[in-house]
């Protein structure tokens, strides 16, 4: 398929192919929005390319997809915003079921923190090197991961200790 | 006292481990700061619950806040209690039959969230929109923006301590519900927005309610501005408390008036617009302070701005159809469904399938909600459910920046920086 890149976009590739040549795996559009999707190991060093040398100072959410599939099965995604051009990219790295693990970008920006912790929470995607890897929607006892696809719509009767409906006795 | 440990001295009884770790990542937040003497009584150090259940916190926000007297020395934000995973919802209905949920997310603006979710789902399946359409969803959508902002004014000022206030704002949010409701046919979840379109076309009388209150608004603005611009009290609560500084305000990815207020002119509508933003002129207010008087003043000004547009809008609203009317991609009109049979086959599939993307395609579309970025990610399988829909909340952003500035602030002001930041928790929740 061919490319209609924006010429602030083909500058961004072509700088990205430059810097990472054997670290983007594929470059694709689908519905007029660019995907990058690129080596697992590389994402801070890449991500920190595109903040400091393309100007994508502002990181708009991060985001994770299940894709069902036997190898690879998890998707993380980089929702990057560049105020100066005015485009926007995203980054997408893929991960392993058996122990996913990205790295951290809170580094980079410190608004993934509370991005990675949903993703974290949803998916169980962890990431290294973050300063506060907790659960943020549910609580930690809760032992799921309630964005995978094998969790039931319904949930799990019993995974989650619920409030009693009478007052309390003690 | 020391706090060096304080899981030894709160004893939860629910949640057990989610406590331990919440308390355990406080303790850890800045491991770097000081140990202050014991002796001295004005350095008491206390933990402090606010919340869920607080009348000041929007909604069901946790606070655990880290007290050295008055001062917040750390915090910590707890969410989730609103959790109803939307998300997992999204993914075992069709695009139309989600739209209801996104009037329950941010719940102060339904009409934002439906003409996101729907431009959306046009962007990916590709489904035209006829002009008259996008007229109306930018009427709804700035009508939705002013009650929002109107909200936020009434509570913030109540937090800062004007009671009556809330009542005066809440009179104007009355004016545009019942605008609402001869627009849609429902004055709070209006739902009115769809696939393709709009439900229904906008009556002369719902014509003529929006510019009675186009008349009747910019008085009121006026009065606001006359009440609260020169208010010592109104000031002093909000002016240098809870800055956003400039240069952080991009690193803690701040988004919406929140943003505005620190000196960044980031509007969705004026950045990537969509609808007919581009047809109409208006302003995107900045300032350049951070604190709660610079948001103050951005979202005044925004309501000064959706009044513009909304004249405009009037002014341009074009005629002709609705819907989109291709019965492939859109609900056929209900006079087709009462009237003919392939009407009501194609209502039936409509509601059955509804409209299916092509299968791996992929998305996003933000729009300007009054609270910031609200983005809706979408991938397809090529059923007419969503692989994978994802909401980029501005609530969700914008209370994580409430973390980073709470650090120092008087625990007093606290109810005024969240009342400031207008976070909804049903949509940071999910």
């Amino acid at each position: 398929m061919s490319l209609e890149l924006s010429e602030t976009l083909q500058t961004t590739v072509n700088s990205l192919t430059e810097h990472f040549p054997d670290k983007i795996i594929e470059v694709y559009q689908s519905s007029g929005d660019t995907f990058i999707r690129i080596e697992t190991d590389a994402v801070v060093s890449i991500c920190t390319h595109l903040k400091n040398e393309l100007h994508y100072i502002y990181l708009s959410d991060i985001f994770g997809i299940d894709r069902y599939t036997s190898g690879e099965r998890f998707e993380v995604v980089y929702n990057l915003l560049s105020l100066r051009d005015v485009a926007r990219v995203f980054l997408k790295v893929r991960c392993e079921e058996a122990a996913p693990e990205v790295d951290s970008v809170t580094s980079v920006w410190s608004c993934a923190n509370w991005f990675e912790r949903e993703v974290y929470d949803m998916f169980g995607v962890t990431f290294r090197n973050h300063p506060d890897l907790r659960r943020i929607f549910m609580p930690e006892d809760f032992q799921y991961f309630p964005l995978r696809k094998e969790f039931p719509l319904l949930g799990i009767p019993g995974s989650i200790e619920l409030p009693g409906t009478t007052p309390d006795k003690d | 006292m020391k706090l060096t440990d304080i899981q030894s001295r709160v004893h939860s009884t629910f949640f057990t481990e989610h406590q331990k770790q919440l308390y355990q990542s406080l303790e850890d937040k800045h491991t770097t700061i000081e140990e202050y003497d014991d002796g001295d009584p004005l350095t008491t150090k206390m933990v402090l619950n606010m919340g869920p259940q607080h009348p000041a916190t929007h909604g069901v926000l946790r606070l655990v806040l880290q007290l050295d007297g008055e001062t917040i020395e750390k915090n910590k934000l707890d969410i989730g209690y609103l959790h109803r995973g939307v998300e997992k919802i999204a993914e075992n209905k069709t695009y139309q039959e989600f739209m209801p949920y996104t009037d329950r997310m941010d719940y102060l603006s339904p009409y934002s969230n439906n003409v996101a979710l729907c431009t959306a789902v046009e962007k990916i399946a590709g489904v035209p929109v006829p002009e008259r359409a996008q007229y109306i969803r930018m009427i709804g959508c700035e009508l939705a923006r002013i009650s929002s902002h109107l909200l936020w004014l009434g509570t913030m000022v109540m937090d800062a301590g004007a009671i009556s206030f809330f009542i005066w704002t809440f009179k104007e949010r009355e004016k545009i519900y019942d605008i609402m409701d001869r627009i849609a046919g429902h004055r709070f979840t209006v739902s009115h927005a769809r696939i393709g379109g709009v439900a229904n076309d906008i009556t002369d009388e719902a014509t003529g309610a929006i510019k009675e209150f186009m008349e009747s608004f910019p008085g009121e603005l006026k009065d606001y501005h006359k009440l609260l611009d020169r208010n010592r009290i109104f000031f002093d609560r909000n002016e240098g408390v809870g800055v956003l500084k400039t240069e952080d305000a991009l690193q803690f990815g701040a988004t919406g008036p929140t943003l505005r207020g620190s000196g960044f002119a980031l509007d969705i509508r004026k950045v990537f617009p969509y609808l007919k933003y581009d047809d109409v002129e208006f302003k995107v207010p900045t300032r350049l302070e951070g604190d709660n008087l610079a948001r103050y003043y951005v979202r005044m000004e925004e309501m000064h701005e959706s009044i513009r547009i909304i004249k405009q809008c009037l002014a341009k609203l074009p005629r002709g159809p609705i819907r989109t009317d291709n019965a492939k991609q859109a609900y056929p009109s209900k006079d087709e469904v009462y009237y003919s049979m392939e009407g009501m086959i194609h209502d039936f599939m409509m509601t059955d399938t509804g409209i299916c993307p092509p299968e791996g395609a992929e998305c996003y579309h933000a729009v300007e909600s009054p609270k910031g970025e609200l983005g809706y990610y979408i991938q397809s399988d090529g059923t007419g459910h969503p692989w994978r829909l994802k909401i980029n909340a501005p609530s969700f952003t914008n209370l994580q920046v409430l973390e980073n500035i709470l650090d120092g602030e008087m625990v007093a002001d606290t109810v005024v920086i969240i009342g400031g930041v207008d976070p909804v928790l049903g949509e940071a929740d999910k």
